[in-house]
């Protein structure tokens, strides 16, 4: 607060010291009214005349200052920078005077006359030149003297020439200056000294936006500067040629970063990991070259890759079907050579879940194929889930690829048995309760098995701002109901709105019916992890509930109707817990299809739909199709079930409604 | 009249400097001297900050620059600011610049000291600089002021020096004369 006081108290003594006759006194002056306008903006308006008379004195110290305070001036007041603009023949003269001035003592430095306060002046002609034609015009005969004529063999001529190039990229010059000016950081490119090459650099990349083929130009020396010992160098050569990667140059820029990468300090690993993803998912020539890019670049830094990578890599292969036997031939032999790097033994274990058929068959077109065994490949993912390198999250991946084996693989199915029995007693939470859930597979619901550990579908690509849970989640709606019919699934999940139909269906009832859960999907026990297994979650449907045991009642039959018909078993399985067992059979001539069960209780009573077992009746009987349905009835009221029936028969659709108002067994 | 304004100018030039609060758009935030084992011989700040930031500002640059290779680069990049250092003899010289300045610029600024220095002491040292510290601050404040360029002429600055080194002779012997 006081100082700035201070000030507004001292700006008037200020400018009465610029116009002193001194020189001494005018240099000092010059810098203190420099320091005010930075302090206090509006005092700027007070320094403008006497700024301007002082660009007239032949003492450089003063000259100097003066250039420094207009400088000043023009960069916070718009108006100024309008005003002073007419300075600029002025500051041209000046300048003229420098270069073309025979030798100086007083202010020479290796044949350069006073490249500080040449640097300045066109540090200012810079600013007043950057969004005027005519300010503009005035100096490229200047710049372009200054360009040619300076003497580049010192650090000092070059300090000039640098200044002289980003003053003519900055303002609006003529074409054949800009050309000059990235000839001469061409020229700074191919000097030995490295300073120089450091600061061409920096200058390319703030023009690599603009006059990205005049850079192009000199990409060849650019990556050369990847290899150069210096630090801040091969900082500056890495974001230069992370810019310079286009479409025609992706293969040969790629194979140089790569090299890079692989040798590159440790704090730019993460940033060259980045930009090769970036770089590769741009302009990938072909889908085999990238997955080969991502794949080396894991190998060589799976350490400092970002997270998502692996997601990222797994879509992009279930992408390319026609690569998958390639790609998992591949990621076998990395894994045997290298289980440390965690991104990658992640992704080859879901691609050995997945695509180990391929990998055992033998044979493949893209590369050499494996002789593998089946206890080969059980062996390397033992591997990854014993060692201790590996991290929880790589455990739980190599844990469901075993298990997505025991589909696809015939003879070793005990031993994957075993292995995941093992693993039903681990510490570690997230694997026991995946192995537990594996057991009940195997053992109760073998019949599901192996639709549930069938082929993923091609993943969507996640829009912005879905989580990898919610994608896996989709995957699961879609392979559900392929469990009895390969064909299209319609979807046994009812939209929400179908329910609100059946509330107006049931209309003017005593008791207000609480409309049913009927997303048998995503039961509560679904886990949302951050490593899309999606077939490990699809498991946790059936995870959520202890087993309930085949209690020995009758089965009613609660409707009968059309050929149609629908039996209820019910099993007491806690005090007042209950599950229902709705079965359907067709006794027609014709078969049925599409057809589904919804169902309404009473509001006090807890819902929950299992996913049925499918949605197509053949006719006279020869299937039949079964839903669980888990009721919760803390408050003991009276149980009511109401259920609607809705199906296709000879192409024509049908619906019902039955209430059962008696449960046999409760 | 001529040394009244003078000496007001200087008194009213330093205060401003040390309440600036304005760090941002000055050329140069600080300059450091420091021997090879990292013993600081000068220290200049353009900016005022705590004493605390400043030892921890000379950890970090003597950590950084004595890490360097022999043959890399003069320049790095530190926070938001482009440390220009170079070596000269015993001692290294480092200057913290605002990013968008001319680097090859600071390096000359270093050099032009040095010279100055030369000059003076004739065939500069550390020795000079550790025994007359005083007289370096002096020549660094002739030439450079907050965080700007002061004086481009190395003539005119060492002509300064020798007439305020004039003065304090003049005022010693007069100061020592014996009072009858």
């Amino acid at each position: 607060m006081g100082s700035a006081e201070m000030c507004r108290d001292l700006a008037p003594e200020i400018d009465r010291l610029l116009r002193a006759s001194n020189s001494y006194i005018k240099k000092k002056a010059a810098l203190c009214a420099v320091h005010i306008v930075r302090k206090v903006h509006e005092l700027g308006e007070l320094f403008a005349p006497a700024a301007r008379s002082l660009l007239t004195e032949k003492n450089h110290g003063v000259l100097h200052g003066a250039v420094v305070l207009i400088t000043e001036l023009c960069e916070r007041n718009p108006e100024a920078l309008e005003r002073f603009r007419k300075t600029v023949p002025d500051l041209v003269q000046i300048m003229k005077g420098l270069v073309i001035s025979g030798y100086s003592p007083e202010h020479d430095v290796a044949g350069i006359s006073d490249p500080f306060l040449q640097v300045r002046i066109l540090r200012l002609l810079r600013i007043l030149g950057r969004h005027s034609e005519t300010a503009s015009d005035a100096m490229n005969d200047l710049l372009a003297q200054v360009a040619t004529n300076t003497d580049s063999t010192k650090t000092v001529g070059n300090a000039v020439l640098y200044e002289t190039v980003l003053t003519v990229l900055d303002i609006k010059s003529e074409s054949g200056l800009r050309v000059l000016a990235v000839n001469i950081l061409g020229r700074f490119l191919l000097n030995n000294d490295r300073n120089i090459r450091y600061i061409a650099m920096m200058s390319l990349q703030k023009i690599v936006g603009t006059d990205h083929n005049a850079v192009q130009r000199h990409r060849g020396t650019i990556v050369d500067c990847l290899k150069d010992h210096d630090a801040s160098v091969k900082r500056r050569a890495l974001e230069l040629s992370l810019a310079l990667v286009s479409a025609s140059n992706i293969r040969s820029m790629m194979k140089e970063l790569l090299l890079f990468l692989s040798s590159c300090p440790p704090e730019l690993r993460a940033q060259t990991a980045s930009g090769i993803f970036n770089a590769a998912e741009r302009y990938a020539p072909s889908q085999r070259w990238h997955i080969d890019t991502i794949l080396h670049v894991l190998t060589t830094a799976g350490g400092d890759v970002r997270d998502e990578t692996v997601p990222n890599l797994i879509q992009l292969i279930t992408n390319t079907s026609e690569l998958h036997c390639y790609t998992v031939h591949k990621l076998y032999r990395a894994l045997l050579t290298d289980i440390s790097q965690q991104p990658l033994v992640q992704v080859a274990c879901w691609c050995i879940g997945e695509y180990g058929d391929l990998l055992l068959k033998g044979e493949c077109q893209e590369t050499e194929p494996a002789q593998v065994t089946e206890d080969d490949v059980l062996d390397s993912l033992e591997t990854v889930l014993q060692s201790h390198m590996s991290a929880p999250a790589t455990r739980g991946f190599a844990l469901t690829a075993t298990m997505k084996l025991s589909t696809r693989i015939t003879d070793n199915v005990d031993r994957i048995r075993s292995i995941v029995s093992i693993y039903g007693s681990c510490i570690d939470v997230e694997l026991q309760q995946r192995a537990v859930e594996y057991n009940a597979l195997f053992k109760k619901y073998d019949h599901m098995r192996a639709a549930v550990l069938e082929r993923m579908p091609v993943i969507e690509k996640n829009s912005l701002g879905q989580t990898n849970g919610e994608s896996a989640v989709e995957a699961i709606k879609a392979v559900q109901p392929a469990t009895v019919k390969q064909g299209e699934p319609p979807l046994p999940l009812q939209p929400a709105n179908q329910v609100c139909d059946l509330l107006d269906l049931l209309g003017g009832s005593e008791e207000p019916l609480q409309p049913s859960s009927v997303q048998s999907g995503t039961a509560s026990g679904l886990p949302i992890n951050n490593s899309s297994t999606a077939g490990g979650d699809l498991l946790d449907l059936l995870g959520g509930f202890e087993p309930t045991p085949a209690a020995p009642a009758p089965a009613v039959t609660v409707y009968e109707k059309d050929g149609v018909n629908l039996t209820l078993l019910c099993e007491k399985h806690s005090d007042s817990g209950l599950t229902v067992t709705l079965t359907a059979s067709n006794s027609n001539d014709s078969d049925i299809s599409s057809f589904t069960l919804q169902a309404a209780v009473p509001k006090s009573v807890q819902l929950h739909m299992k996913a049925p077992s499918g949605d197509f009746l053949p006719a006279r009987g020869a299937a039949k199709v079964t839903q669980m349905v888990v009721l919760n009835n803390p408050n003991k009221v009276n149980l009511k079930m109401r259920v609607r029936i809705s199906y296709t028969s000879q192409g024509s659709a049908c619906q019902d409604t039955v209430q059962i108002d008696s449960f046999p067994g409760l | 009249m001529q040394k009244k304004s003078k000496t007001l100018l200087l008194l009213i030039h330093q205060l401003l400097c040390i309440y600036q609060f304005n760090y941002h758009l000055r050329k140069m935030r600080f300059l450091l001297l420091f021997s090879r084992q990292g013993k600081l011989r000068l220290q200049k700040w353009f900016t005022p900050i705590s004493e605390r930031e400043k030892k921890k500002i000379i950890r970090d640059m003597t950590n950084m620059v004595l890490a360097r290779q022999p043959r890399s680069s003069n320049f790095l990049d530190w926070k938001d600011l482009k440390i220009i250092y170079k070596r000269y003899a015993s001692l290294y010289f480092c200057l913290a610049i605002e990013s968008q300045e001319n680097e090859l610029l600071a390096l000359e600024v270093i050099h032009r000291y040095v010279e100055l220095l030369d000059k003076y002491f004739g065939n500069v040292c550390e020795l000079d600089i550790i025994f007359n510290f005083e007289k370096a601050y002096f020549i660094l404040d002739e030439f450079l002021m907050g965080g700007e360029i002061q004086e481009t002429s190395k003539q005119i600055v060492n002509r300064c020096i020798e007439s305020s080194d004039m003065l304090q002779e003049t005022m010693e012997e007069y100061m020592s004369k014996p009072a009858f």
